[in-house]
């Protein structure tokens, strides 16, 4: 019936996810935890990014009967992860039905050239970027949806602002410059120039732009959309806490009414202890998660 | 006129700009005092159960709930859709429930099966609309009162009731301004 797959079509599920929260899950219980706090989709996985990143090795898709179970308990969509340039991985999450895939850097890259061509695909796809050029460049490979990258599984924010802070501050840049810039501006970012133009002429991106990485508390999240994101994807944050259902509720509310105190205040209250967090700076540079990608 | 425009979660801004094409001024709508200071409003597409679920944490829910049913003219979009009818196939989802119609959720499938397809609507125009469905609800059952304006194959899409008007697709997804323009012109001005 229809057209299926078209560019419309993919971009316009991330339209209907803006302002929301997407919940990283590993068992339908979660998934359902999820639901009922109000997240507006799920990511499936195997692992949550903060047990990835103690488990060390070498982080793959998620088993499909994880994925399948997740996608029968509950109404919203799921997500579920592929690593970088594994496009058969993608192939296999497509022919589950999973409703977007996630290429992504808190699993091992299969590939350390290329990434997927995502245009080969019905199901969009979201990926992750650190500055505005590699943004560009997955949209221009296909990429329905883009999330700041962060630093997932660290339960610390200064990676998301950074990355966030980054495109955003790009865009205006890109905005403000006289037309005959442009394609040297391409040529230095290493974005298409098509892609360029629509930023400078449009003063964002052509798809949406949530915040991902190290968000572990309501303040965090209206901190990530009072910068400009469009919506949140918290990971480690919500089932690594003392109170995953509290704490779920209370970020859903921050990333609604993040432009209001008085509601932050009063979702913050008595959330009990966050998760754990880590200083980015004792990570060693090959355990970052954000440098992967290219 | 001004619209206000329920922005809990999902697409109001697509729903804002189209408005603004049109000359109509919007309200992002978050606060239940705000309601007294639109003349309509736009449930937008989004996930059902989190709008539904903050519009009745944040106190929201009953005050829709009542200026809907005194006549405030409401268009709900895919989720808005969901949260106007007052029956919900497999789900007893908070609701605002005011419509009598019965949908099913995700009718059309997952994200795979979204789809896009040439739609014609007689109400707004010869010319058929560009219909962009995404993890689509559709109606199963209207009572005699509701106004059925679009099918897809034999499935409802679009429907309307005295002062509340349906749709299971987008339309602030396309360009094409015709289904706001009704929605303004013969729901909110022609009551």
């Amino acid at each position: 019936m229809g057209e299926k797959g078209t560019w419309v079509v993919k971009k316009g599920l991330a339209e209907m996810l803006k302002g929301g929260v997407i919940m990283d899950v590993t068992t339908p219980e979660q998934a359902k935890i999820a639901e009922e706090a109000g997240a507006c989709a799920v990511m499936a996985l195997e692992r949550v990014p903060a047990d990835i990143r103690a488990a060390g090795g070498v982080a793959r898709m998620a088993d499909p009967n994880v994925i399948l179970r997740i996608m029968d308990a509950v109404t919203i969509p799921v997500m579920a992860k592929v690593r970088i340039g594994h496009f058969v991985e993608a192939q296999i999450l497509e022919a589950l039905g999973v409703d977007y895939i996630d290429e992504s850097e808190v699993l091992t890259p299969a590939d350390e050239l290329f990434h997927i061509d995502k245009h080969a695909f019905k199901v969009p796809f979201v990926c992750g970027a650190r500055n505005l050029g590699e943004a560009l460049r997955r949209i221009g490979e296909g990429a329905a949806m883009i999330r700041t990258k962060g630093e997932p599984g660290t339960g610390n924010v200064v990676e998301a602002v950074r990355h966030m802070r980054q495109v955003m501050g790009e865009i205006r840049r890109l905005q403000n410059m006289p037309r005959e810039e442009l394609m040297t501006a391409a040529k230095e970012m290493g974005a298409p120039y098509d892609l360029v133009l629509y930023v400078h002429e449009h003063g964002r991106l052509p798809v949406v732009n949530f915040a991902a990485g190290g968000i572990a508390t309501p303040a965090d999240a209206a901190l990530m959309m009072q910068l400009g994101a469009d919506g949140i994807f918290v990971g480690s944050g919500i089932f690594k806490s003392k109170d995953p259902v509290g704490r779920a509720k209370a970020i859903v509310a921050a990333t609604t009414y993040y432009d209001d105190p008085k509601v932050l205040a009063e979702v913050s209250k008595g959330l009990g202890e966050a998760m754990p967090g880590i200083d980015i700076k004792t990570i060693a540079q090959a355990e970052r998660m954000s440098e992967r990608g290219w | 006129m001004k619209i206000g425009v329920i922005a809990m979660q999902g697409a109001f801004r697509e729903h804002e700009q189209t408005l603004a094409r049109l000359g109509v001024e919007t309200l992002r709508i978050r606060r239940s005092e705000q309601l007294s200071q639109v003349d309509g409003v736009i449930i937008p597409g989004g996930e059902s159960t989190t709008i539904g679920k903050l519009l009745g944490d944040f106190n929201l829910m009953e005050p829709l709930r009542e200026k809907i049913l005194k006549g405030l003219p409401v268009f709900g979009t895919c989720a808005g859709m969901i949260l106007l009818a007052k029956e919900i196939e497999n789900s007893n989802q908070p609701r605002i429930g005011t419509m009598d119609i019965k949908v099913a959720r995700n009718a059309f499938g997952r994200q795979v099966d979204s789809f896009e397809i040439d739609l014609v609507i007689p109400e707004v125009g010869q010319e058929p609309v560009r219909a962009v469905f995404i993890r689509a609800p559709y109606i199963l059952e209207v009572k005699p009162n509701v106004q059925i304006l679009a099918k897809v194959e034999d499935k409802i899409v679009m429907a309307r009731q005295e002062n509340m008007l349906v749709s299971a697709f987008h339309p602030e997804l396309t360009d094409d301004l015709r289904i706001h323009r009704y929605f303004i012109e013969k729901v909110c001005k022609g009551l």
